[in-house]
């Protein structure tokens, strides 16, 4: 248990460092869901970076595999049209509330957006009603 | 050219941070918003120290006229809260709950070329389009 939260505060803090060089460097916001977007409606010259930035997840996401697997442990034991549905709610309403986790949680709170302060205390507490109720229905285990 | 290329360092190190924080782990993501039953709450000290870094770095960061390899900031200026900003904030909490994924530890989580992260993101990318066909009729300030 300790373990974990020494994991999740260094896991966090090299998140921090990220957005940081993302903001040194390029001068934007490292709002994971809005560069997404970005990337497939592609608009002349704002293209390339949104998706090296994907390609970097990606390689990042190797590097993962190959060091430490059991990193991606842990898959939820719920039907395919579940996580259809879950895809679904987190692309339109990430879209419709201008971002996530990393854009409003992270980078939007530690410049004091208050509208990003909103968002996630919204998201995180809609997120707990959810798994109550889904738990409660038998969708999630 | 130096954009794309930080570009690709930062998602390399965010995917790092991800990977040892506990984030791309599903069941870990939902037991953090498992508040009313068998609640985990390790994952509330990824916020804690993205934040505690970032609010630091930030206001050293903006005390330059101008970043690195951009000539202006591109930072979000607005204020205004907006029924928008909350209902997203709300169909996001709810599919972020049912899937155990947020979008950056989804895409990370390709790399495990498991079934489920796939099919997650191909319906996040669906929703994100299935967003701009509604955006295209419904004018909504967000």
């Amino acid at each position: 248990m300790q373990q974990d939260w020494i994991n999740a505060l260094v896991g966090g803090a090299i998140i921090g460092v990220s957005v940081s060089l993302m903001l040194l460097w390029n001068g934007r916001v490292t709002g994971i869901s809005g560069i997404i977007n970005g990337a497939i409606s592609p608009v002349k010259g704002d293209t390339g970076w949104r998706v090296l930035f994907i390609v970097g997840l990606f390689l990042g996401g190797l590097t993962i595999k190959i060091v430490n697997p059991s990193a991606f442990s842990g898959a939820l034991a719920t039907d395919m049209w579940t996580k259809v549905v879950a895809g679904l709610l987190v692309g339109f309403g990430t879209l419709l509330g201008s971002g996530c986790t990393s854009g409003h949680g992270i980078c939007g709170i530690s410049r004091m957006s208050p509208r990003s302060l909103v968002a996630t205390l919204v998201f995180v507490g809609s997120g707990m009603a959810a798994v109550a109720v889904f738990k409660q229905m038998g969708v999630l285990p | 050219m130096k954009t794309n290329l930080a570009a690709l360092v930062v998602g390399f190190i965010f995917a790092i941070g991800l990977g040892v924080s506990g984030m791309t782990q599903p069941e870990k993501v939902v037991g953090f918003l498992d508040l009313f039953g068998n609640w985990d709450p390790s994952l509330i000290f990824v916020m804690i120290g993205g934040i505690v870094v970032h609010f630091v770095t930030y206001k050293l960061i903006r005390n330059r006229k101008s970043p690195l390899f951009s000539k202006e900031w591109h930072v979000p200026t607005k204020k205004e809260i907006t029924p928008a900003l909350v209902i997203g904030g709300v169909l996001f909490g709810a599919g972020w709950g049912l899937g155990g994924y947020c979008p950056g530890p989804a895409v990370t989580s390709l790399a495990s070329f498991d079934a489920a992260p796939f099919v997650f993101v191909v319906s996040m990318l669906t929703g994100m389009g299935l967003f701009r066909l509604f955006d295209k009729k419904v004018t909504i300030k967000k």
